[in-house]
């Protein structure tokens, strides 16, 4: 049997049942990594020796009764923004080629304090800035679908790394869709949850007002089961929510009776491909046959959340990334003539062209004379957004749409029209902005096999309502694997 | 003549003009910064201790280190709102904090985090007297802020050395208006709102050690002008002295340019107290703009009208209501006060004292007379001051049970004052107990009438001052220690038998 | 209308953002953020009179810390990735005052 074609809570099971030991899914996992890194690169760093450690140590918790979560014993990865203590962390970038933490992300602790193993750190877009994967210091992932595209970004790493069954499942941020969107193009399912349920202590900023760690797995089951896991109150993050609920998997019910479902009509215009268009539609059929109220509206605001994202993401990512100077940690340059010349050079030469590109831009938006024009009026737009994404809500339980307008784009072809690119998180960003839960999952593939995933979004603290649509949409469809994945089988 | 006066005359003489000459005023306004007295910093558990290992007073927090956020220390936010209240502020209820960025490696984020958009006072005042007139400074704001870490020049090395454990130490920056008119009136609003940030035990205020620092922003006007002229900024003025010193200086320098022709740059300037000139900081490295905008990682204060009465509720006694009950409850004359009161710490330590032994008019002539001649002596400030008032009420006792004389007292308090010795194990181990043994005095003085027949003959003829004479060689010989009343008591019974 | 960005600007910008171009990038980047602007402008055609900016997006306040000391000797850890140290302390090029 695979152990790696398993879901989480499936290994989980069987894990605490005595039939599959931790070290063996432990090994299963650096198996299939070795097997298919070459392949896909979906990692930065593996820990072989460490998460063999932690395995016998964790089998021992277990047996001794200490450990009976879900998710103890089971492999998982990370993405390479969150601390990790004692394990280098790039943010697959040059600038942090060196970086090893002297401390672990909350949400990871909260993970591994319910015996989670982790294996290793997944490759992104360089300090989460892009929608490929392509503008990592490491090489590019491959999408396990069809390796001649990307996998999406900036989680591609994790994503790819679930898809091809390197891991059983990997944990994401998510800025402007940075979860959402990968998932989608590499068929699984990744979930964003509302601003401030998962605690960002410990994640490398980028977009400090719009980030989130969240789930990157098989099954919505596997991803609310994370979700209660990483989710905590952090005194440690100022902008933590004490939330009164963290029971996430009770939503997981196959019943969508009554539900009100919103499809905004601008989600569908133009620049949306048609497989993807009948894909998504397709999904609001199903549930309406099991019963749930469909009905379009019109969201409007749309195109304007992509200018106000980008001016707010840059800004705050621009102020975010002055630390990393050559000062304290990280990269320093080896020639250097006085304290400047070191900032410039070091940070010239440690950041890739994206990255410095937003620094630029973020600096220019909030500079002397056009911090008004630009950085307010996004703002403005901001709470705008906000105000008709409320509006919705207080007629729609959830509103359904596409995950991104196309699938998964060739290597190669994105990066060099940038203002292409950002148009791609037309349907991702507005959720960021407003703070709100969304998951994506799989609805089916285009013509060429790739993967095309649709997006249900939320008001502000209701996961549980998206995870009850997606489970129960997802009932009605088998999960598909890649052939990559299936290599794995015996 | 004034020294404005003299300068104004040698301008007016180099260009050979006649005294109905322009006439200038200068127009001052101060930033001030105060380090609070926190035990830990503003957005993280470390301690503020001073001295310490350089960064052994870190965390990934106060470091930048990735991944770190901020969370406030609630007490930085109460002492602020003390100091506003205090100084007649008005409160924004609704406050937040901004980022400033700039690139520094004393600044491990290269941004600091403060308050620009929504501070958390502004529009107050400090009443000043300078000779005899009173005066309104007007306050434009107070807000909440965190300090750099230190950098320390390394000449081996021809490099600098960072030491972060100041970085995060929670700052307010008191921006006051442009209403100060000459260094006097520098000093005078420096001084007040020192004793006040004192006495609400919010900083201890040096500036020689750092807990406040001034900035000084200058122009000139001609007399009569509406319009201000442009103004500079100084830097680096780490004592009253210097303040005055550069302020004086710097009114020159500008009036020195205008009367050329020139203008005054705005600008940044480093005062240079050895040499007592200044120069420009500014490099064109840096931009000076620091393109503020509100910090995403914290939320902003709200501050209800129950916080602001509480706040007012727990105000200790300031100055002004301590001189008023001293004055009623002690009967002390009004300068005695004024200078016990003038530094919160010599006002505790005198009712520290007072608690233990009573008797304020001793406790006060000590303060007043030996403490105040020491501290001028060893070049101290006030608030220096580092004996326990449990030995100087030790002392006092000493004094009242008259095991210890006043000439000799004065040498004990010395080393109270510099050493805070215990006073009875002092004079035990260096014999200086009062000798008030009736039997030890008259066998000394047996001797001394022995030696100085001379004088016992100048007695008896009528020389009252023999006497005198011969108690002074008795003292001598007891090297002070014996009473001074039982001396003449037994002299005179011999002498006169 | 097109952003057209000059040399300075993008000099400006790298003296904020502590970058250097090569004479190559400086061009590229000229019209990256040309171009970018130009799509930013957009918002120009969004009324938004009277729209309070929204920094946060909960109405959550005053989140504070008690005034205790949580923090015990860090100093090889916060030193433990230092590109250069001397002494305890990190070692910069010398900063003119």
């Amino acid at each position: 049997m695979n152990i790696m074609s398993l879901t989480a809570v499936e290994l989980g099971k069987r894990i605490k049942a005595g039939e599959i030991t931790v070290v063996e899914a432990v090994k299963a996992a650096i198996d299939a990594i070795e097997k298919k890194e070459e392949k896909i690169n979906s990692f930065v760093t593996v820990d072989r020796e460490a998460a063999l450690e932690q395995a016998k140590k964790v089998q021992k918790l277990i047996d001794d009764g200490q450990l009976s979560g879900p998710l103890a014993g089971v492999p998982v990865a990370i993405k390479d923004n969150m601390c990790t203590e004692g394990l280098l962390t790039t943010c697959s970038s040059k600038i942090l080629g060196n970086y090893n933490p002297t401390y672990t992300a909350t949400a990871v602790e909260n993970l591994q304090r319910a015996g989670a193993i982790i294996i290793g750190k997944t490759n992104m877009d360089e300090f989460a800035m892009g929608s490929t994967t392509e503008t990592s210091a490491y090489g590019v992932t491959r999408n396990p679908w069809d390796i001649g595209h990307v996998p999406g970004g900036s989680s591609g790493g994790s994503a790819a790394a679930v898809a091809a069954e390197e891991c059983i499942y990997a944990l994401g941020s998510d800025t402007g869709g940075s979860i959402r969107q990968p998932s989608s193009f590499c068929g699984v399912v990744g979930m964003k949850p509302t601003y401030g349920t998962v605690s960002r202590y410990g994640l490398i900023a980028y977009g400090s007002s719009l980030d989130q760690i969240g789930p990157i797995a098989k099954d919505v089951t596997d991803c609310a089961t994370i979700l209660e896991t990483i989710a905590s109150y952090d005194k440690k993050d100022s902008t933590s929510m004490k939330r009164e609920v963290y029971d996430f998997t009770s939503a997981l019910k196959n019943d969508v009776a009554g539900m009100k479902i919103g499809i905004p009509k601008d989600y569908f215009g133009d620049g949306l491909d048609e497989e993807v268009k009948k894909n998504v539609l397709d999904v609001a059929k199903v549930l309406e046959k099991k019963g749930a109220i469909v009905e379009e509206f019109t969201l409007s605001l749309v195109e304007y959340a992509i200018p106000a994202y980008y001016i707010i993401a840059s800004a705050e990512a621009s102020s975010n990334l002055a630390r990393f100077d050559g000062v304290k940690y990280g990269y320093r340059t080896e020639e250097y003539r006085g304290l400047h010349n070191m900032y410039k050079k070091s940070r010239s030469e440690g950041f890739g062209a994206e990255v410095k590109r937003r620094i630029m831009l973020g600096s220019f938006v909030l500079s002397s004379g056009y911090y008004d024009a630009y950085y307010l009026k996004a703002l403005r737009t901001k709470a705008l957004i906000k105000a008709e994404f409320d509006k919705a809500f207080k007629k729609y339980d959830i509103i359904l749409g596409p995950v991104a307008p196309t699938t998964a784009p060739k290597i190669g072809d994105s990066l060099a029209d940038p203002i292409q690119m950002y148009l791609g998180d037309i349907y991702t960003v507005s959720v960021n902005l407003a703070g709100l839960p969304a998951i994506s999952l799989p609805c089916g593939t285009d013509k060429n096999g790739l993967p095309i995933g649709v997006q249900m979004i939320g008001d502000c603290f209701e996961e549980r309502k998206i995870i009850q649509a997606a489970y129960t949409y997802e009932q009605t469809r088998d999960y598909a694997r890649c052939e990559i994945a299936k290599e794995g089988d015996e | 003549m004034s020294r404005q006066e003299i300068m104004q005359d040698a301008r007016l003489q180099k260009r050979g003009m006649s005294k109905m000459s322009r006439e200038y005023e200068t127009v001052i306004g101060l930033e001030v910064h105060v380090e609070l007295a926190t035990k830990t910093k503003i957005f993280c558990g470390c301690s503020t201790a001073f001295g310490g290992a350089p960064n052994t007073h870190t965390c990934p927090v106060c470091t930048g280190m990735p991944g770190s956020l901020p969370v406030l220390n609630k007490q930085v936010v109460e002492y602020a709102l003390a100091v506003g209240l205090a100084t007649n502020c008005s409160i924004n209820q609704y406050c937040k904090f901004d980022r400033k960025n700039y690139f520094y490696p004393d600044n491990p984020q290269n941004y600091q985090i403060s308050q620009l958009y929504l501070p958390i006072c502004h529009d107050g005042y400090v009443e000043i007297e300078v000779g005899g007139v009173k005066k309104n400074i007007g306050i434009h704001e107070i807000h909440m802020e965190e300090d750099a870490g230190k950098l320390i020049h390394d000449p081996w090395d021809d490099c600098s050395l960072v030491d972060f454990n100041r970085s995060g130490v929670p700052l307010i920056e008191i921006v006051s208006e442009p209403d100060m008119r000459s260094a006097e009136e520098v000093i005078a609003y420096l001084d007040k709102l020192r004793l006040i940030i004192q006495y609400l035990g919010a900083s201890d205020c040096k500036l020689q050690e750092g807990s406040m620092r001034a900035d000084v922003n200058l122009s000139v006007r001609e007399v009569g002008a509406k319009e201000f002229g442009t103004r500079t900024e100084m830097k680096n003025l780490n004592s009253f002295k210097a303040i005055a010193r550069a302020i004086e200086a710097e009114r020159d320098r500008q009036i020195d340019l205008i009367e050329d022709g020139k203008k005054v740059i705005q600008e940044t300037r480093r005062w240079d107290d050895a040499k007592e000139y200044s120069y420009a900081m500014r490099s064109k490295e840096d931009a000076q703009d620091y393109r503020y905008f509100p910090e995403p990682d914290l939320v902003p204060i709200v501050i209800g009208d129950e916080w602001i009465q509480k706040m007012k509720d727990i105000q200790p006694e300031l100055r002004t209501e301590k001189q008023q009950r001293y004055k009623e409850e002690y009967g002390l004359p009004e300068y005695d006060i004024d200078i016990i009161t003038a530094s919160k710490h010599m006002a505790d330590i005198f009712e520290q004292t007072i608690a233990i032994c009573g008797n304020p008019k001793e406790v006060s002539n000590w303060l007043m007379g030996e403490t105040m001649k020491l501290l001028k002596e060893q070049e101290m400030d006030a608030d220096q001051i580092s004996f326990s008032p449990a030995n100087l009420a030790s002392m006092i006792g000493l004094i009242n049970k008259g095991e210890l004389n006043r000439s000799v007292a004065k040498d004990v308090f010395k080393e109270i004052f510099i050493h805070d010795i215990d006073p009875v194990s002092y004079i035990e181990e260096h014999g200086l107990k009062n000798v008030s043994d009736e039997g030890a005095i008259k066998a000394t003085i047996e001797e001394i009438v022995a030696k100085n027949p001379q004088s016992v003959a100048d007695y008896k003829a009528g020389k009252k001052k023999a006497m005198g004479f011969l108690v002074g060689q008795t003292m001598r010989a007891t090297k002070g220690k014996a009473d001074p009343a039982m001396v003449n008591k037994i002299l005179r019974e011999l002498l006169e038998a | 209308m097109a952003n057209i960005i000059s040399d300075e600007t993008i000099e400006y910008v790298g003296i904020l953002a502590k970058l250097e171009l090569s004479e190559e990038e400086k061009e590229q980047a000229k019209q990256d953020m040309g171009k970018m602007l130009d799509y930013i402008d957009m918002l120009n055609e969004l009324d938004t009179e009277g729209v309070e900016p929204m920094s946060h997006v909960f109405p959550v306040n005053n989140v504070f810390r008690e005034d205790a000391v949580t923090n015990k000797d860090e100093s090889e850890l916060t030193l433990r990735n230092a590109p250069e140290k001397k002494d305890g302390a990190f070692q910069v090029p010398k900063t003119v005052e």
